[in-house]
């Protein structure tokens, strides 16, 4: 479709260029290394045929969570929403989660969503963690304000961190905001945050050569398959 | 008194198993082990469903005889028997005395839970629910905790090391790879649950000192057993494996009452009835399934019924003396860590996965080569209530 370029510069929010997140590598329990980097807006496409299969598993909210990150993605891939930004994780270069969020502002970041496409391994407690790192460490803010939308993510996020619960709206409309100070983080960085950099030049390579993605049935059967933990 | 033999056996794989309601886990378990016992359109003399959580989790009563109307078994007689984490266990006794008393000639054993319905912290707290409910529950403990402890004073007392117990779990994970029925079909690393930064995110504490791989699941899961006399055995399809010992003991509701906490004392007296009935020695037994619902549990019982000496479990657990080909091959399904802990239905798997192992249909990667006896610890309370079955083979 043609875009009418004049309208367009209406309806496309200012962009910013998000400040680079530096890929890290994560040794999971079962001894696979998870390459954490960031998403260019090109990976788009390919990250959501990945998150297409959730959006028919009800198992734990992430029919909600893979509904709503997707539109957020295609948002962003088609110049629709402010300050957005996308980490992913991978193994062996098959993408196994994805967080989203966006800047608020200068000092104040909002926490979107976290999807975990393989379970078991605390693949989205990482990429949360990696989430909050962007956030804290690399571009320097005072305070993230996250919601959870699974009693999965409000014991992740909530409880592990552990939050500070205020009466701020988040930007998804449901619950109330909690807010991860820098102080909490602080707090809570030599147990939740981990990774090594730089990435072995070949776990990069691998990486960013291609983003691979398992096919619908074994991303279900991850997920909600009896083995689902 | 009759001697009793199993007949037939079956199972379903555990694991989170959202589709199925309570009673659709316990049917399929009971009609793989009708099959398996080649028992056709005949009917049973009795039923024996174990269960601990129907009532909390799905506010469902009365499970036994709502199963043998499902089942189609009735006017069968039909009992279900709570006796927390070892219910499973104690109803196999129940059976096995009805059976061995002359009274019922075929009886169904059956026990399942379905755990997974609740979050995390409600299943623990359920759970918890088997504390005494002045002393302990009111004060916060869960089993993880009371486990902890225990870990703690066992370290102190028998020098019990963390590696002992990343032995136990990555053991343990590496045989539910191979066994269907497991929940967990996840090979751990090393690195990545212990030797790396990484690790303490991976395998987070769960209760000082056990980490999250220290634990079992929670589970979704049913296994069935049939039983009759063993002179009756050989008219059915499979090779019988005779229960030719039990015991079973009880010990103070609070762990803090004990003389000394770390001694499992119920599990050493339920082990002792069991060798002395079965005539045999720990040293005569070839293969074993263990409670270990914790990686502890699984060295702390192997001490208790005798395998090792107090102190020498950990380290016969490193030295791969209980692997398969090892002295004593404890837990070759996974166990309750890898194969998962539906609470009713664990003490019947346990015995379910050695009759398996005595009729040697076990692939080769599980299977303990020409196995002839087994032994089963079932683990009630935090060692208040504890059942051992030792099975054999029947001669041929």
């Amino acid at each position: 479709m043609p875009f009418d370029m004049e309208l367009e510069s209406v309806l496309r929010p200012p962009q910013v260029p998000m400040p680079p997140y530096p890929s890290k590598v994560i040794i999971l329990a079962n001894g696979k290394k998870m390459v954490i980097r960031q998403a260019v807006r090109e990976d788009v496409p390919a990250i959501l045929k990945s998150v297409h299969p959730c959006l028919f598993i009800e198992r734990d909210y992430y029919d909600v969570v893979s509904a709503r990150l997707y539109g957020e993605l295609l948002a962003w891939y088609r110049y629709r929403v402010k300050s957005e930004y996308c980490l992913m994780g991978q193994v062996d270069g098959y993408l196994v989660g994805v967080v989203n969020g966006r800047l608020e502002n200068e000092k104040v970041g909002m926490s979107y969503h976290t999807l975990a496409i393989d379970r078991g391994l605390r693949i989205g407690s990482h990429l949360f963690a990696a989430k909050m790192e962007y956030h804290m460490d690399f571009m320097g803010q005072e305070e993230v304000l996250i919601v959870a939308e699974s009693p999965i993510g409000f014991r992740r996020w909530m409880i592990e961190y552990p939050l500070e619960p205020t009466k701020i709206p988040h930007e998804l409309g449901g619950g109330d905001s909690y807010r991860l100070t820098r102080a909490l983080y602080e707090a809570a960085k030599p147990r939740l945050v981990v990774g090594d950099r730089p990435v072995p030049q070949d776990l990069l390579d691998e990486a960013t050569a291609e983003i691979k993605f398992a096919d619908d049935d074994t991303i279900r059967e991850r997920i909600a398959g009896l083995k689902g933990r | 008194m009759r001697d009793v033999a199993i007949i037939g056996v079956g199972m379903i794989p555990f694991g989170r198993r959202d589709e199925d309601t309570l009673m659709d886990m316990l049917a399929y378990a009971s009609l793989k082990a009708l099959d398996d016992a080649g028992l056709g359109d005949k009917g049973v003399d009795a039923v024996y469903v174990a269960n601990m959580g129907g009532g909390m989790l799905q506010h469902q009563s009365s499970i036994a005889s709502s199963l043998v109307d499902r089942l189609s078994l009735l006017p069968a007689p039909a009992d279900t028997v709570e006796n927390g984490p070892a219910s499973g266990a104690s109803a196999i006794k129940n059976g096995l005395l009805a059976v061995a008393s002359g009274y019922y000639d075929l009886v169904l054993v059956v026990g399942g839970e379905k755990m997974r319905e609740v979050t995390g912290w409600r299943a623990t707290d359920f759970v918890a629910t088997m504390t005494h409910p002045q002393a302990e529950y009111p004060y916060g403990i869960t089993l993880p905790g009371m486990a902890g402890m225990f870990t703690r004073l066992y370290m102190e007392k028998y020098g019990v090391t963390r590696e002992h117990l990343l032995a136990v779990s990555l053991k343990n994970q590496e045989m539910g790879c191979l066994n269907p029925y497991a929940h967990v079909e996840m090979a751990l690393d090393r690195k990545g649950i212990y030797d790396s930064p990484h690790a303490v995110v991976n395998n987070p504490i769960s209760a000082d000192p056990l980490h999250l791989y220290d634990l079992c699941p929670v589970s979704d899961g049913a296994a069935a057993v049939v039983l009759c006399p063993l002179e009756m055995a050989e008219k059915f399809n499979k090779h019988p494996v005779v229960i030719s010992g039990f015991g079973q003991a009880t010990d103070t509701h609070t762990l803090a009452e004990r003389e000394d906490p770390t001694d499992l004392k119920a599990v050493t007296l339920a082990a002792e009835q069991a060798f002395a009935m079965a005539k045999l020695k720990p040293s005569n037994i070839d293969v074993a399934e263990l409670h270990d619902a914790f990686t502890i549990l699984e060295i702390a019982e192997s001490e208790h019924v005798g395998f090792f000496k107090k102190g020498e479990g950990g380290k016969a657990v490193v030295a791969g003396k209980t692997r398969l080909g090892g002295q004593i091959p404890i837990n070759l399904s996974g166990g309750l860590k890898a194969r998962g802990h539906p609470v009713g239905a664990t003490g019947v798997a346990q015995v379910v996965d050695i009759v398996w192992q005595l009729r040697h249909e076990l692939p080769e990667n599980r299977q303990v080569k020409n196995a002839k006896t087994g032994l089963t610890v079932n683990f009630g309370g935090f060692g208040n209530n504890v059942l051992c079955f030792i099975l054999r083979r029947a001669q041929s």
